[in-house]
């Protein structure tokens, strides 16, 4: 058995809301400087050009890569070993969240109700939070803040078995030709497979919390990656919309056991700034 | 690449004139900041009669709600939204006399006529950009709506603010035009 403070997670929570945000990830900057080098469209040469600036700007002046900052997802997988002290975990990983974006000077992109009052809960809470037991006594915490320009895009599609691989592979370039510009591409693709519709949602999600550059550990889907990657390539969207070849850096499929009688499909696009940060406890 | 074209706001009919989609610009002069709640608003206010809280006779909305100002800062990070959003509400606010948008995205057909008809630009910013495009804000202020926090109209100064022309006054859109010749192109 192992004590931690809330405290602890708070502080944890609170720094990668603010690295998130305004460090965009080495390997993802490596990806798009590698996508410049092969761009064909003069307009998609000239948006990798700014977004690989705008990355180093961020960097070197500390200020958020994109002024929405998003909600902000909380991937914590705890160990069962872990014993929490000092207060309510939930309210620790909230806290995290307001002090990260009051510090930070990130944008408050929360509203409390949806429908009627949609008043800005002023401090970005509250956080969605995914959380796991895992064996072990550490925790650990991934951070994703998610803008809506590229979540607004998300599809859900209830296939059925006979529609099989091909119907997977409609339903992403589907998404993809309408989502267009909006999700600020070169996107990273998020698909969600198997089990039901909020399971298949929450995979799709879960798939953008990776690492650039890590594929799935099933061979059969990591290969479906690269020939997803492949094929949203040649929808012609290209950097901001404007046409070209680099429409994705990366599809990331998670896939789950599902019904007999389903097979069900979630798209969830990140923007090029794919923004995460992680850290142990 | 076109040349790049340098405009200053507000727009007049002879600006607009000269301006096709994909060109690339840099806009300098007031613009304002307007998104969700700010048109929602605007759009109710019109609707039962009232004046809007600033004249938009040939100027310039951009689509944006900005992080935060630090200290020391003349603005947060405040690259364009998505434009869609806004499509519902847009065909009045041109009516109104509204020469420009900027943001980022596809926009409806209903918003490509009221461009054409009134003779309006939709520009293009780029997405994600938010930290670049926020060294050609050169000052800020606060015009209305400031309960609505990063939603709030502002009045900006830009100089050279950079963006390229989305929808023309012909009604060409470059989305449109740029995805179907690379999408040609990369399945021959």
């Amino acid at each position: 058995m192992r004590d931690i403070d809330v405290k602890e997670v708070t502080r944890a929570v609170a720094e990668c809301c603010i690295d998130s945000c305004n460090n965009l990830p080495e390997g993802v900057l490596k990806k798009l400087e590698a996508a410049r080098k092969e761009e064909i469209s003069p307009l998609g040469c000239q948006v990798l050009d700014t977004i690989i600036e705008n990355a180093k700007l961020a960097n070197k002046k500390q200020v958020p890569l994109c002024q929405d900052t998003g909600l902000t997802v909380v991937y914590i997988d705890i160990g069962q070993e872990v014993h929490f002290t000092g207060g309510d975990l939930w309210d620790a990983i909230h806290a995290g969240v307001a002090k990260g974006y009051t510090e930070g000077y990130l944008r408050k992109s929360s509203v409390d109700d949806p429908i009627f009052l949609r008043k800005n809960t002023q401090d970005n809470t509250p956080a969605i939070i995914h959380c796991r037991i895992v064996p072990g006594e550490k925790v650990h915490i991934i951070v994703l803040p998610k803008g809506c320009g590229s979540e607004n895009m998300s599809q859900l599609r209830m296939l059925k078995p006979a529609d099989g691989l091909e119907g997977i592979i409609n339903f992403v370039l589907e998404a993809m030709r309408t989502a267009g510009p909006n999700p600020c591409p070169p996107v990273t693709v998020g698909v969600g497979v198997g089990g039901n519709a909020e399971k298949a949602t929450e995979l799709a999600k879960y798939a953008l919390a990776r690492k650039i550059g890590e594929h799935n550990a099933n061979p059969q889907y990591a290969k479906l990656e690269d020939d997803l990657l492949e094929l949203v390539n040649k929808t012609g969207v290209g950097p901001s919309g404007l046409g070209g070849k680099t429409t994705a850096l990366a599809v990331n499929v998670e896939y789950a056991p599902t019904h007999i009688g389903g097979m069900p499909c979630a798209v969830i696009f990140n923007c090029h700034a794919a923004r995460r940060s992680e850290t142990t406890i | 690449m076109s040349e790049i074209k340098y405009i200053t706001t507000p727009l007049t009919e002879e600006t607009v004139k000269n301006l096709h989609a994909g060109d690339f610009v840099r806009i300098t002069g007031p613009i304002y900041t307007a998104r969700d709640a700010a048109h929602k608003r605007m759009y109710e206010a019109l609707g039962r009669g009232e004046a809007l809280p600033f004249d938009v006779k040939g100027n310039v909305i951009y689509y944006v709600g900005p992080s935060p100002t630090k200290p020391g800062e003349v603005v947060g990070s405040a690259g364009p939204t998505t434009s869609g959003r806004m499509d519902k509400y847009t065909p009045t606010m041109i009516e109104q006399g509204m020469k420009g948008m900027i943001g980022k995205g596809f926009r409806n057909d209903a918003v490509v006529e009221a461009c054409k008809k009134h003779h309006a630009v939709y520009f293009v910013a780029i997405g994600g950009a938010a930290a670049v495009i926020s060294q050609s804000i050169r000052s800020e202020e606060m015009v209305a709506f400031e309960d609505l926090g990063p939603e709030a109209i502002r009045h900006y100064e830009v100089v050279d603010f950079p963006a390229i022309v989305g929808i023309d006054i012909e009604g060409n859109d470059v989305y449109k035009l740029e995805i179907a010749k690379y999408a040609e192109l990369l399945n021959k």
